[in-house]
């Protein structure tokens, strides 16, 4: 069971969080101009490092707001956690593309 | 004074050192790529080639699964492969000369809601269909193959019925990948455990090599059994797989009398149930939520599966929990295995079994060492390409394997 700190109401027990996968892939800007190989980096290819991840939480069962967190896929250890706009403060392989974060 | 030890029994396979080069190397000493040395040397008659295993052989998922073998999938491509690697599994214990306890016990997965008994009666159509042994059986008869289930209606969700696969059933783990073992180091197979690749040789947009922690080894061929690190090996080598690494954990309890005839899963309250040969409860359940390499997961999501199985065989309740553990699955979008050629020459990437990899070893190998021969997909294979997830010719077995495999 990882404690988990919600930017918004402060550590609480992972129980209380649903997992949201990678962090900051943006919706297509022009959807209409994909082809299919980028449809499917978009749908279906997400990182997967070992290592450090920026990764998105929603806080189900406490304020039911979404945030991004920086955590190590190895030791599951949170390095960071930030509100969706706050810029990412710790550098990962999946770091947001310019411009590219939601 | 103790008794002098015995002698140390014969050891199944020799631990050679890399050679310079090989017509085929295999990334990963898992079931699979024992399996597919296996069957590369038996069927397309390639000898010089080494399995790669960065820690101790058959030390990965292959040793953390719970050993249920079934074919009971919906589709018509996963009907084939899985029916396929079921037909080697009942083959294999005299091919391999090893009696490695298959055992035919039956796999029944419960059906707890009206949703649920009408995917359930559609899977078994489809199956029928595909020529795999499935029927639909009643609550009653669910409790005559095995007596210690509560088909109580008064439990939160009861048993409304099950599909049943008579010729499914378990085997033990280690002992069939030390009978693969045993086979391919007969066959010349170099199994080189310790041995961790680090990078990919490439000349152009082929293959040529791995580096490695003992050195450079060239390859004619590489082919990659890397499990949950398959996205790790696939960034080494320069593409991309749509690969989610997940830990999934297991439990056996301590020893007890037989009780459990046959194989349990419930998809629906996230459980499966079998008794190994030697008397422990062997259970599974869902993955945890979140990305990880760690092997390990968190005790809710072990205790939310004990607390289902305790609601249907509450003799469980008396049970102790000896061990657990958490292996790392590598997980798709659609439930289905990757068996494939990669954009890179002479690569190929077998990955994506996600928390089913076990019943699938045989037919994995067989399929992906016919795909490295000849450089092109199997029959049994072809539907499992990279290329589905651009075409959109999903195969998408959520409803048979997204928690129970």
């Amino acid at each position: 069971m990882m404690l988990i700190e919600c930017p918004w109401c402060g550590p609480r027990n992972e129980t209380e969080y649903g997992y949201g996968g990678e962090a900051h892939v943006a919706y297509p800007a022009d959807p209409s101009a994909l082809n299919d190989n980028e449809w499917a980096k978009f749908l279906f290819y997400r990182k997967n490092p070992k290592g450090l991840f920026a990764e998105r939480w929603v806080h189900s069962a406490g304020c039911r707001r979404w945030f991004n967190a920086v955590r190590d896929t190895v030791t599951y250890e949170f390095k960071a956690v930030y509100k969706p706009g706050e810029p990412q403060p710790i550098k990962t392989t999946n770091a947001p593309a310019q411009g590219g974060t939601k | 004074m103790a008794d002098i030890l015995p002698e140390h029994p014969d050891f199944l396979w020799r631990n050679p050192e890399p050679k310079s080069s090989y017509d085929a190397v295999i990334v990963g000493g898992g079931g699979h790529g024992l399996a597919t040395a296996y069957y590369l040397a038996k069927n397309h008659g390639m000898r010089n080639i080494a399995v790669l295993e960065r820690g101790w052989l058959a030390g990965g998922n292959m040793a953390r699964n719970t050993t249920i073998i079934r074919s009971n999938y919906l589709w018509d491509e996963s009907a084939g492969i899985y029916e396929h690697s079921l037909k080697l599994w009942e083959q294999l214990p005299e091919e391999l000369e090893y009696d490695f306890l298959f055992s035919q016990r039956g796999v029944m997965n419960l059906a707890h809601t009206l949703g649920d008994v009408r995917e359930s009666m559609r899977r078994v159509g489809a199956n029928q269909l595909n020529g795999v042994d499935a029927e639909w059986i009643t609550p009653e008869q669910v409790k005559e193959l095995c007596p210690i289930i509560n088909i109580g209606d008064d439990i939160r969700y009861p048993v409304m019925g099950a599909t049943y696969q008579p010729r499914a059933g378990i085997a033990k783990h280690d002992h069939v990948a030390w009978a693969f073992a045993r086979k391919c180091d007969e066959m010349g197979v170099d199994i080189i455990q310790n041995c961790e690749v680090t990078g990919f040789i490439k000349d152009g947009n082929r293959v040529v090599g791995v580096e490695t922690n003992r050195g450079r080894i060239n390859a004619g061929k590489v082919a990659l059994c890397g499990a949950g690190h398959s996205s790790v090996l696939a960034e080494q080598a320069g593409f991309d797989l749509p690969i989610q690494s997940h830990p999934l954990q297991a439990l056996v309890s301590e020893l007890h009398e037989p009780v459990h005839p046959t194989v349990v899963m419930s998809n629906h309250v996230h459980v499966y149930v079998s008794q190994a040969h030697k008397g422990e409860l062997v259970m599974g359940a869902g993955i945890d939520t979140y990305n990880g390499y760690g092997q390990r997961g968190a005790f809710h999501v072990i205790e939310e599966q004990m607390a289902a199985a305790v609601e249907l065989f509450p003799i469980f309740g008396r049970a102790h929990v000896l061990r657990t553990w958490g292996g790392i699955v590598d997980t798709t979008m659609d439930a289905s295995p990757i068996v494939s050629k990669t954009p890179i020459d002479q690569l190929y990437v077998n990955c994506g079994w996600g928390t089913g990899g076990f019943k699938g070893t045989p037919g994995a190998g067989y399929t992906f060492a016919h795909t490295i021969a000849n450089d092109e997909p199997h029959p049994l294979n072809a539907g499992f390409s990279i290329e589905r997830f651009e075409t959109g010719h999903l195969i998408d077995e959520h409803g048979a394997a997204a928690v129970a495999h």
